[in-house]
């Protein structure tokens, strides 16, 4: 589905990214881990098309991405739902979901999908007429999330999405992202927490100052002594 | 003594509401990309022109001219934007207020040229009597403008909270990265909304067309008095500039009623140096982030 190889990215002098090859087959679930700094957040923005990288590819389902334009590649499919949640705070829940599915193709599924996701988020649909700004935090990332199912997303990318949210509201929100999963969708996860992360993923990569440290599947990599250490601290 | 103040107050709501259209623009541009059209007084000028122009060459009706005007300024905004605007988009705020200064220099003397400095007016059969409301003389062109002025802020209300296109402008002056990654491209969007600001002030100039003589330099007046009622009402509030707008109309015309009318500008820029000292966030204007 979704491939990187030998990407580089800079940021002004700074080389950020510095040669990533990775790769997400249909229907799976990866966790990218790496603490803060490691470029996890560059490497998301080159993949959604907000910066250009120096050189590598993006693949996505065979077909380079790595120099379209962030609308052209969120209406190929593939979504990120932003570190910060990066809603519109003075907008409704409901105006919230709605425009995540501005795009044509999903425009035309919108009454569809927000059943769905109302389904799927049934929280969101009490407060659909509310201000996303006033939700708490972890009511924020619910939209969040539902706003990028609005995209009908087949790969959908989370950047740290349990920043911020309390153990147990951690634990409803992996949940609903397995529940993604399961419903089909292919789904990258990018976290700092490490343990979490990797304990639902199929397989993980550790990024460490721009290059993959280790990569495997996630059961291994938990069993990883290196690993244990730095990022488990056991 | 009540029927020249109620006559002032009538004359300040309805001028008023041309001053909240055109400053309406003004604040929508600010409210998606931060910047402060100082281009907006020239392009009201222009939208006096292209109305004079349809009246005086092909016998146009200024007011049925109207969707013409709207739409060769929107047109007219969304190229702007698209070749001046959007490449000093992230530039530091004093080169944006000089390029749009810039532009408004460039716009007044191409009028000039096309048009020459000669004074020019329109005259509408029927239109030059005033209706008489219990003593209140009422200007017709002033009432009809009114009566339009209401009629487009319920449009773009419309526009901006009612349909994709808006909800996508109000999501790109919140949170640009969130909207990008949605799919909304963010270059036109804003590109859309500096065409709507723009023929905000071509209606607003049409409107003015009949009321007043046409000079490719008249808009310079609106200008500051667009970007002082913007201010007022909180830049980037496209609401409290509405509102504002009507308060400068009431207090520009009673102020020239008891002081004069020589005094009304002044106290116009007296209140806006008030405001500026003591709430710089506009009456209606939230805090600053």
């Amino acid at each position: 589905m979704l491939s990187v190889e030998d990407l580089y990215v800079n940021y002004g002098t700074l080389r950020i990214i510095q040669g990533v090859s990775m790769k997400i087959e249909d229907g799976e679930m990866i966790s990218l881990v790496g603490s803060n700094g490691a470029g996890k957040t560059t490497l998301l923005k080159t993949i959604s098309g907000l910066k250009k990288p120096e050189s590598g590819k993006i693949l996505l389902d065979g077909e380079d991405i790595s120099a379209l334009s962030p609308d052209r590649i969120v209406a190929r499919g593939l979504v990120q739902i932003p570190e910060g949640r990066k809603l519109f705070p003075q907008m409704t829940v409901q105006e919230n979901l709605e425009l995540g599915s501005y795009l044509k193709e999903a425009k035309k599924k919108r009454k569809e999908t927000l059943a769905y996701v109302y389904e799927m988020l049934p929280d969101l649909k009490k407060k659909a007429a509310m201000p996303a700004g006033s939700l708490s935090g972890g009511q924020q990332q619910m939209v969040a999330i539902g706003r990028g199912l609005m995209a009908c997303p087949k790969i959908l990318i989370f950047d740290e999405p349990s920043i911020g949210l309390s153990p147990l509201l951690t634990d409803i929100m992996f949940e609903i992202i397995r529940k993604i999963k399961d419903s089909g969708t292919t789904v990258m996860l990018v976290e700092q927490n490490v343990q979490n992360a990797l304990k639902m993923a199929d397989r993980g990569y550790v990024l460490e100052q721009g290059r993959i440290a280790m990569e495997g599947r996630a059961a291994d990599l938990l069993e990883n002594e290196e690993l244990k250490k730095s990022y488990l601290g056991i | 003594m009540a029927i020249p103040i109620l006559q002032s107050l009538f004359d300040g709501i309805l001028m008023g509401g041309v001053y909240a259209l055109a400053a309406l623009g003004v604040s929508l541009i600010f409210g998606v990309m931060k910047i402060t059209n100082f281009a907006h007084g020239a392009l009201i000028t222009v939208g006096m022109f292209v109305t004079y122009e349809l009246y005086a060459a092909l016998h146009v009706n200024p007011y049925v001219s109207l969707p013409i005007v709207i739409a060769f300024m929107f047109a007219l905004g969304f190229v702007i934007q698209r070749v001046t605007i959007n490449p000093i988009i992230n530039a530091p705020s004093h080169n944006q207020l000089l390029l749009t200064q810039g532009l408004s220099i460039v716009l007044e003397n191409l009028l000039l040229v096309m048009f020459t400095a000669n004074y020019k007016s329109i005259t509408l059969k029927g239109f030059d009597q005033a209706i008489n409301i219990g003593g209140i003389a009422i200007n017709k062109p002033k009432l009809i403008a009114f009566g339009i002025v209401v009629a487009a802020s319920f449009f773009v209300y419309i526009l901006l909270n009612r349909t994709d296109t808006g909800h996508a402008i109000s999501a790109t002056s919140v949170q640009r990265e969130g909207a990008t990654l949605m799919g909304i491209r963010v270059e036109r969007i804003n590109a859309i909304a500096f065409g709507i600001g723009v023929a905000c002030a071509g209606v607003a100039g049409t409107l003015l067309a009949p009321m007043q003589y046409i000079s490719p330099t008249v808009g310079e007046g609106f200008q500051l008095k667009c970007f002082i009622i913007a201010v007022f009402g909180g830049l980037g509030n496209i609401w409290g500039a509405v509102a504002a707008g009507l308060i400068i109309g009431v207090v520009e015309s009673m102020a020239s009623l008891a002081l004069g009318g020589s005094w009304s500008e002044m106290v116009i820029y007296l209140i806006f140096i008030l405001v500026l000292l003591f709430k710089p966030t506009g009456l209606f204007g939230r805090k600053t982030r």
